[in-house]
């Protein structure tokens, strides 16, 4: 038998209902999913940084390198999966040689790179110049030969030049804070906009994709400021750590409210794709929707947060809880991404069937590739912080700039 | 002005220039012609072997098989939708033969079930199941398949 036929076959078992021919397979899988997930936890870590910088919250400042490193991380991969995805790794750069004002995805290559070489890099450059001039002259070999390459050659570390470069550090930030929201908000769009889509097809997604974006990311720079903290066998500035969950506790629920609001909304108007959204939610997605993304992901670490905003108990508790609350919220804005990307797919738009999707092990949109776009950033930012280390930097405060 | 600046604005205008020379290396000398896409792209696809002429063309010689069809349900199916394009056939038809596709995967292209499709529409068999020992011309005659 001609496989091309018993795959026919074995993909409409999966079928129920009645859907399009062309809906039986998802065009999207867990790489589409990763897209937003990774460019989310970009825009969340900058935003933590900016809230030090810009909004002069000091009791962040242990993370605020930590933050730009981490953001600078995981931008470097953003968009890794999207060209995985394709299947023509050596030529997605014709997207940005021959750009069209109507491509969403073009315009997003131009945003990315805004966002990648005038905002993170520069704020990341601005911030540790000095640093390099003084570390080219203590290290050896490789070390050495890098730091006199980032710092463009200059060798000046007076105090003229350093209140330089936390000036336009500053403006750098000022003008990456509308940036990043911006790139997140624009991730939101590519699929709020897609007006064929009732799953997706919401002026309020740009905003949701913003917050969780922000959530995500705060979370993450959290949990990687208590791991690198723990592996420098060095005791966590509680007030730091605490003010970051107090503000991962606001956003969480801002972005709950805007999620809940979103869902009431469709409830309440009931149009006509009503019906298999709800099907959708009670069925194929229960699980990734209301027990991972909302139980998980929400409920539970706005419980978590929430007492510790009032109760404190003592630091090690209190570490543990922070610990769990991240990797809980890590999760749960990983599923929520997937239930956009998965579960816009999942149901035909006649409105009267679903398919359905396993996610594979291995191959190019398996569950190990996924895994390795996901470790990928963890290893440069290991890298990053080999190279430039926080804790050795010689610049103390920042010059406030009014 | 700053150093730190001075290099930064010749670092990105050396960005921007190296940007731009690709730019202009790498896009191909038709694009824009007639639109956001490569203008000689067209000359290529028309270039292509695969020509179709049409059932009318067929009846020329095959007037009686393009009649019998004609009753059935395939009367809406082209002849080039099976036997493919028959351009070189009409140049030279004595050493240009078209295929004449009798595979079981063959007809399942439209008649393989699918539960997305009407029954009232199509005829559809489980062929996985149906008779699968045997080629599906041996008992339908495909211009006549309602015999």
């Amino acid at each position: 038998m001609n496989p091309q036929f018993e795959h026919l076959y074995q993909a409409l078992t999966k079928v129920d209902g009645y859907i399009y021919p062309n809906e039986i397979e998802l065009s999207w899988s867990i790489l589409i999913v990763l897209y937003p997930f990774i460019t989310g936890l970009v825009a969340g870590a900058f935003i933590l940084a900016s809230l030090e910088r810009v909004f002069n919250v000091k009791s962040l400042k242990p993370t605020y390198v930590i933050a730009l490193l981490t953001a600078f991380a995981f931008m470097l991969v953003a968009t890794m999966p999207l060209i995985f995805h394709l299947g023509q790794p050596l030529r997605f750069w014709e997207i940005m040689i021959t750009p069209h004002l109507t491509s969403a995805m073009a315009i997003f290559g131009f945003v990315y790179l805004w966002y990648l070489m005038v905002v993170l890099l520069l704020e990341i450059w601005f911030d540790y110049r000095a640093d390099m001039v003084v570390w080219s002259k203590e290290a050896t070999g490789l070390k050495k030969w890098l730091y006199k390459i980032f710092s463009l050659g200059i060798s000046d570390v007076s105090p003229e030049s350093r209140r330089w470069d936390d000036k336009l550090g500053y403006i750098v930030t000022v003008i990456g804070i509308p940036s990043a929201f911006l790139l997140h908000g624009y991730v939101g769009f590519i699929f709020g906009s897609i007006k064929a889509n009732p799953w997706w097809s919401t002026v309020m997604m740009p905003v949701i994709f913003l917050f969780s974006a922000m959530v995500s990311g705060i979370a993450l720079v959290m949990l990687v400021f208590m791991i690198v903290n723990y592996i420098r066998k060095q005791k966590i500035d509680m007030l730091c750590l605490d003010t970051i969950a107090k503000y991962l506790f606001y956003i969480i629920i801002i972005d709950f409210t805007l999620e809940s609001l979103d869902q009431i909304h469709r409830f309440y108007e009931a149009e006509e794709s009503f019906e298999i959204i709800s099907l959708l939610m009670s069925g194929k997605l229960f699980v990734t929707l209301l027990i991972f993304q909302v139980l998980i992901g929400m409920i539970i670490p706005v419980i978590s947060l929430g007492t510790m905003q009032f109760y404190k108990p003592k630091e090690k508790i209190r570490q543990g809880i922070y610990l769990v609350t991240g990797i809980l919220v890590l999760v749960g804005i990983f599923f929520m991404r997937w239930n956009v990307v998965i579960g816009g797919q999942l149901f035909s738009k006649s409105f009267y069937g679903f398919t359905s999707f396993k996610l594979a092990l291995i191959g190019p949109e398996g569950f190990l590739m996924a895994s390795i776009w996901l470790i990928i950033p963890f290893l440069i930012l290991a890298f990053l912080l080999w190279l430039f280390p926080p804790w050795k930097k010689t610049q103390e405060e920042h010059v406030s700039v009014e | 002005m700053p150093i730190q600046l001075k290099r930064l604005l010749i670092l990105g205008v050396v960005l921007v220039s190296i940007f731009l020379i690709l730019k202009y290396l790498m896009t191909p000398e038709s694009f824009g012609q007639y639109g956001h896409y490569r203008g000689k792209a067209l000359d290529e696809v028309a270039a292509y072997p695969t020509k179709y002429v049409g059932s009318e063309t067929c009846y020329d010689c095959h007037d009686s098989i393009v009649l019998a069809k004609s009753e059935g349900p395939h009367s809406g199916i082209g002849c080039e939708s099976c036997h493919g394009p028959g351009f070189k056939h009409i140049e030279d038809p004595e050493t240009e033969k078209l295929d004449k596709p009798n595979t079981r995967a063959f007809c399942a292209h439209c008649h393989a079930f699918n539960k997305a499709r009407s029954e009232k529409a199509i005829t559809q068999q489980n062929i996985l199941e149906h008779n699968p020992e045997d080629n599906c011309t041996e008992c339908h005659n495909p211009h006549q398949p309602q015999q």
